[in-house]
C-alpha cells in the first residue's frame, strides 16, 4: 500500500503541475500543448500503463486488507472507542478512498476517454501543429454547477486520504528515524492541502470564467 | 485531592464460557472510595455478589502494580480506561464521579477469544514471542551484563519498546485487532541491542508469520494503540518494524 501509495503521490505531482498550465492566461495553449506532449509521446504513455496498475494494485489491495482486517473481530464493542486516540479520516480510509475511486471513475470518463479514444476538436498553434482542444473541454464541463459540487467533493476526500496516507505510507515502507519522520509529517499536511486545494481551485476558476 | 465516595452504575459483559453468547448485566454498587482501584471496585462488587449466591465476574489481575500486563478490561470506550498511560489496576476511581454509568467489556478480537466474562485468552501472544522472540546465550553461569558495551540511546530506546508487557490493549484499541504495536516492541528490544543480533533476520519474519496465522490484523498506522497503551510504546517500533522486515526479506540467506 505504502509503495503504490508514494506512487501516486508523485502522479499527484505531475499531475497538478501540468494542469496548473490553464492559469498561464493564454486561453489554455500551455495546457493544450503539456496535455499534446504527455497523450503523444511514448515514454509519457508508458508510464501511464504503469499508472493505471498503481492505481489498481493499491484499489484491490485496500479492499482486500479492508476486508480481511473487517473480519478480525466477530463481536464489536458496546461503546466505540471512537475519536479517543486516532483521526477520524485514519480510520475511513477505505471510504475516502472509495470516494476518491468514484470521482475518479466520473474523472477518467469526462476528460481522459475523450482526449484518448473519441474525436476531440483541435486547435493549430503557430509552428501549425493541430492539437486537441482539451481547455476548451474542460471549460465546457464546468459550466454545470453538478460537476464542480462534485469535483470540489473529490478533492475533499483525497485531501483526507493524503491527511493520514502520505505520512502513512512512509511508515509502512520503514522509516523510523525519528527527524525525516518530523519532517516528512510536515510535508504530509503541507502536500494534503496545496495539492487538492490546487486541484479544487481549477474547476471554480473554470466555472466563474476566471480563465 | 479530596476523598469522596460515590454511588455507580456498572453495565458489565457477562460470559459464562467460550461458547455462550454473553450479554450485559447491569449492577449499582455504592459507597465507592474516591481512593479504591478500579479492580478493587470490582472485589467489593464480587464480594456483594459471592454474598448473595450469585457468580462473581470473572477478570485477570495478578500484581495489580501495572507491570505485569494480566488486567485487561475495555473501560468505556477505552482499554484500561480513561487515564493514559495507566493499567486498570492503577486506574483509580478519582477517575469517575458520583452518579456515573461505566460500561465495561472484555478485549474484542477473534484472536482474544472470550474465556469467561472478562477474561480473554491472551496465549497467542505466546505464540508469537515463542515464535521468534528470545536470543541465544551460552548456558553456564550468567554474563557479565556490562560485558558488551551498548550505545546510551540504543539501551534507551530499547529499554523503552521492553517495557511493553504485553497486555493486548493494542489490539483491543485497534479497528483492524493488529498486534502490530506488540510485535514491533519485541522485535524493536531485541534488534537494538547487540544481543538481539544472531536472530534478527529470521526472529521479524517467524514473528509475523505466527502473528498472521493467529488471525491478527494487518496495521493501518491510525494511532489508536499507541494512545492507550499503558506502557506508552511508541507507533514508531511499527515503522522500525517495517524496515527490520523489510531488511530481511532483502538480504536473508536462505
Amino acid at each position: 500500500m505504502g509503495l503504490t501509495g508514494v506512487f501516486l503521490i508523485l502522479f499527484l505531482i505531475v499531475h497538478v503541475c501540468v494542469n496548473a498550465c490553464i492559469w498561464a492566461e493564454d486561453d489554455g495553449q500551455m495546457f493544450n500543448l503539456a496535455a499534446h506532449f504527455l497523450g503523444a509521446t511514448v515514454v509519457p504513455r508508458v508510464l501511464e500503463i504503469g499508472l493505471f496498475a498503481g492505481f489498481l494494485l493499491h484499489i484491490i489491495q485496500a479492499y482486500m486488507l479492508e476486508l480481511q482486517n473487517k473480519r478480525k473481530r466477530g463481536v464489536g464493542y458496546q461503546v466505540p472507542m471512537g475519536n479517543k486516540g486516532s483521526k477520524w479520516y485514519s480510520r475511513y480510509m477505505g471510504w475516502l478512498g472509495t470516494f476518491v475511486l468514484l470521482f475518479l471513475v466520473i474523472h477518467i470518463k469526462q476528460f481522459w476517454v475523450p482526449s484518448r479514444f473519441t474525436d476531440l476538436d483541435e486547435v493549430a498553434y503557430e509552428n501549425g501543429a493541430k492539437v486537441h482542444n482539451l481547455f476548451a473541454l474542460m471549460k465546457e464541463t464546468f459550466t454545470q454547477p453538478w460537476v464542480v459540487i462534485v469535483y470540489l467533493v473529490g478533492c475533499l476526500a483525497l485531501a483526507y486520504h493524503l491527511m493520514h496516507g502520505f505520512q502513512s505510507a512512509f511508515r509502512s515502507l520503514g522509516v523510523y528515524n525519528s527527524r525525516y519522520l518530523k519532517i516528512i509529517n510536515a510535508i504530509g499536511v503541507g502536500f494534503s492541502i496545496i495539492v487538492p486545494l490546487a486541484f479544487a481551485m481549477m474547476p471554480i476558476s473554470m466555472y466563474f470564467n476566471w480563465v | 485531592m479530596e476523598h469522596y465516595t460515590m454511588n455507580l452504575t456498572l453495565k458489565v459483559w457477562r460470559q459464562k464460557n467460550k461458547k455462550d453468547r454473553g450479554g450485559f448485566e447491569t449492577y449499582s454498587v455504592s459507597d465507592i472510595s474516591s481512593e479504591m482501584s478500579f479492580l478493587e471496585m470490582f472485589d467489593v462488587l464480587n464480594e456483594r455478589l459471592v454474598k448473595e449466591g450469585k457468580e462473581p465476574i470473572a477478570f485477570d489481575h495478578d500484581c495489580r502494580e501495572g507491570i505485569c500486563g494480566m488486567c485487561s478490561m475495555y473501560i468505556n470506550g477505552r482499554p484500561h480506561g480513561p487515564w493514559e498511560g495507566t493499567t486498570t489496576c492503577q486506574l483509580h476511581m478519582r477517575a469517575f464521579r458520583d452518579g456515573d454509568t461505566i460500561v465495561v467489556e472484555p478485549w474484542r478480537a477473534n484472536a482474544f477469544p472470550v474465556v469467561k466474562d472478562l477474561v480473554v485468552d491472551r496465549s497467542a501472544f505466546d505464540r508469537i514471542i515463542q515464535a521468534g522472540g528470545y536470543i541465544s546465550v551460552n548456558t553456564g553461569n550468567a554474563v557479565d551484563a556490562n560485558a558488551i558495551p551498548i550505545e546510551k540511546n540504543s539501551a534507551d530506546t530499547a529499554f523503552a519498546a521492553a517495557a511493553c508487557i504485553g497486555c493486548g490493549a493494542c489490539v483491543a484499541a485497534c479497528k483492524n485487532s493488529s498486534a502490530l504495536l506488540f510485535l514491533s516492541a519485541k522485535v524493536s528490544h531485541l534488534a537494538l541491542l547487540p544481543q538481539g543480533n544472531p536472530e534478527r533476520k529470521t526472529r521479524v519474519v517467524d514473528m509475523i508469520a505466527q502473528m498472521d496465522k493467529e488471525g491478527f490484523g494487518s496495521c493501518t498506522a491510525t494511532g489508536a494503540c499507541e494512545a492507550v497503551c499503558p506502557k506508552e510504546i511508541s507507533i514508531t517500533n511499527i515503522a522500525r518494524l517495517n524496515a527490520e522486515y523489510g531488511r530481511s526479506g532483502l538480504t536473508a540467506d536462505k
